[in-house]
Parts: structure tokens; sequence; C-alpha cells
């Protein structure tokens, strides 16, 4: 049996870097909920946003979170945060998104190729499978996959102002999380709410 | 027999358990479908009150709900046997960790006359799951006794911000049977 080669090892940019260009272009009422273990780590270390909320189990739940907030507040913007191995507990749940045509939910993977935060060993993205052709073949109408900070940026700001849900896969380095987010779900999960609360 | 008795004998199991729903304001309905559910799940989306949708998994159902419920709306999942028996993580890592209550409602199948041994198997796991777990449980068996618990465990869950799950047994529903 033949393995396919890791086609993740030479990515360039870090998470912390798209994690920076996304915070800098959200909004006031934008909310960000960030998958468990580095995606949130770097989101609550670039800027710990009252609008943030970090899982701290739950493998796999960001993106139903961020689509169950989507669906009670239409009218705000909510961005879900997931890394590849997460999302590929989940996939089902871009099915349901695009069934469902969520207007005001965007979908994030950092994909590194491998299951970092356990030692590194390789997921599926770094040989057979790409994360943004399942989304198109689930149903999700716009998606990405970028190699740079930049190509993230444009993607971004066009898929922003869409009015449907997409996906920007960012093929990210290996590179270690800058921080750590709060372990207390209660602090995180009354800080979210307050937040929810003040920018409705 | 008194006149609210009446009205509570001439209603279906499912059309209380929708009405319960209503009063209570819970308003977005997430399901993995179940044959005993169907009357249920069909009511409620003739019904504008609700945003009923399917999702793939138990899962990604009860990720949506805590996520409906930490802004502002309730919500609630129906599942069978088997789909609970797929949450023990996501209920103790999410819904407990971070006090967000998570409303259940379970066609109970592997009992009372089950063909399929696997779903027997899973139903012996699941009262002993929800023990451990210190999530609030009522089985839902008598037509005169649903609208009282269904009423009072979704009061309770939602003021006490904690986690309950009522499981319709066949005796209540007819359950699921094979013929011989």
């Amino acid at each position: 049996m033949v393995q396919q080669a890791d086609t993740s090892a030479g990515n360039q940019m870090s998470r912390y870097d798209v994690t920076s260009a996304l915070v800098s272009r959200l909004g006031e009422t934008d909310a960000v909920i960030g998958g468990i273990g580095n995606t949130n780590f770097d989101l609550c270390t670039v800027q710990d946003r009252g609008l943030n909320f970090y899982m701290l189990g739950s493998m796999g739940l960001a993106i139903p979170i961020a689509l169950g907030v989507a669906i009670a507040q239409p009218n705000r913007r909510v961005i879900a945060l997931e890394g590849d191995g997460s999302i590929l507990m989940q996939l089902g749940v871009f099915g349901t998104v695009a069934k469902r045509g969520q207007a005001n939910l965007g979908m994030i993977i950092m994909d590194n190729g491998v299951y970092q935060i356990t030692g590194s060993q390789p997921t599926v993205t770094s040989s057979a499978t790409d994360i943004a052709g399942v989304a198109r073949a689930c149903g999700i109408a716009h998606t990405a996959t970028v190699t740079s900070v930049e190509e993230f940026g444009e993607r971004l700001d066009g898929f922003l102002t869409l009015g449907q849900p997409w996906v920007i896969v960012a093929r990210i380095d290996r590179s270690a999380a800058r921080g750590e987010t709060e372990r207390r779900p209660i602090k995180i999960r009354d800080k979210f709410m307050k937040a929810l609360t003040e920018t409705a | 027999m008194t006149a609210e008795d009446t009205s509570t004998m001439s209603r279906t199991w499912y059309e209380i358990v929708l009405e319960c729903l209503k009063n209570n304001n819970v308003r977005v309905v997430t399901y993995v479908p179940d044959k005993v559910l169907t009357p249920l799940i069909n009511a409620i989306h003739a019904d504008p009150f609700f945003d009923a949708f399917s999702t793939t998994r138990e899962e990604e159902a009860l990720g949506i709900v805590c996520g409906a419920w930490m802004a502002g709306t309730r919500a609630t999942i129906l599942m069978q046997t088997s789909g609970f028996a797929t949450l023990p993580n996501a209920l103790a890592s999410l819904a407990q960790a971070y006090q967000i209550p998570v409303l259940m409602f379970i066609s109970e199948r592997g009992t009372m006359g089950e063909f399929n041994v696997g779903q027997a198997l899973v139903c012996r796991t699941m009262r002993p799951i929800l023990q451990a777990s210190g999530i609030e449980h009522h089985t839902l068996s008598r037509l005169d006794e649903v609208e009282f618990i269904t009423d009072r465990t979704i009061k309770q869950a939602f003021q006490t911000q904690e986690s309950a799950a009522l499981i319709l047994s066949p005796l209540l529903t007819g359950g699921k049977v094979k013929k011989g």
C-alpha cells in the first residue's frame, strides 16, 4: 500500500498571523466562536474580545455553536474558527449550514495537517482530504483555500459582505500558539453572553 | 373527571409536547429523525412558531442548542436512544461545564418489543449515563402525565440552567414493533 505524501509540511503562514488578519477586519458586533486548543489560544492572544467564545472540550462543535448563535441573532455576523482535526469530526455540519443557507455565518478552518496539540500526528488533510472540496460537495457555494496572509485577507474581504455562508481553509504552518485561554467555562460563558446582550 | 382532564385526554402526546414547547417559548427544534417522533416532527414543521430542522448528528444539534441559548433563544433536540448514546462528551464538556441548559426528548427504542438487539443493548446504557452525568430525567409513559412533567421539566431546565432529558416510553407512543 502506498501512502500519499505530506502536502502541508511546507505551509508558510502562521495561525497567529491569519487570526490577526481576521480580527483586524471584524466589526464591533461580530461574534467569533473558537474551536478547542491552538485555534482559540491564538484567537484569545490576538485579542480577547468580549464577543469571542472559547470551547474547552466538545471537539468539533465550533461551527454548530456558531450556527446556533447565528440562528438566534440573524442580524449579527458570526464566524467559526476551527482546526482541521476538529472539523474532520463534524463534516456533516457543512450540509446543515448549506441547507439553511445561513446568511450570517462564516467558517474558517486552520489547516496545518496535524493534530498539533497531541504531538503532531498527521490528519488526513496532510495527504488525502481537501476540506474546501468537502464543504463544496456539502453545498457551500463560496469556498477558498489560501496559502498566504494576503490571499486570506483578499478572500475574507470578499466573503464578509456576501450574505451567504462561506468557508476559507487557511493552510497554516506548525508554529506554536502564542498563549492560552481562560480555563473557567462559566467566566467564558458570562463574558460572551454579556457582550451578546450589550451589542444586540 | 374534571373538564381540564377531559381536554388533556382528547389530545395526543405529541400535541401536548408541542404545546408545552410553545408555552415555554422553545422556538428552535433540532432533530435526528426517528419513526416514533415522526408525528411530533411533522406537527412542529407545520407550525410557523418553530424553526425546525434536522442535523447530521446529535452532537451537532447539541452545539446549535448551546449557541442559540447563549444568544437568547431557547432550543431543543429530538432524538432516539442510540442518538443519545453519542452525546456524553458534549454534554459534559460543553453543556454541563458551561452551565448551558440542553433540553432533550429521547424516543425510547430497545425495550418492550424491540426487534433489534443493537437498540436493546444501547437502551440499557441510557439511564445509567443520565444518572452518572447527574442530568435530570423523567420517563413519559402516561398520557395524563405528559403535560405536567413536560411543562415542569422545561421550566426547571431553563430556570436552573441545567440540562434535562424527557424519555418517550413505548407505553406512551406505541413504540416501533415488527410483526411476528
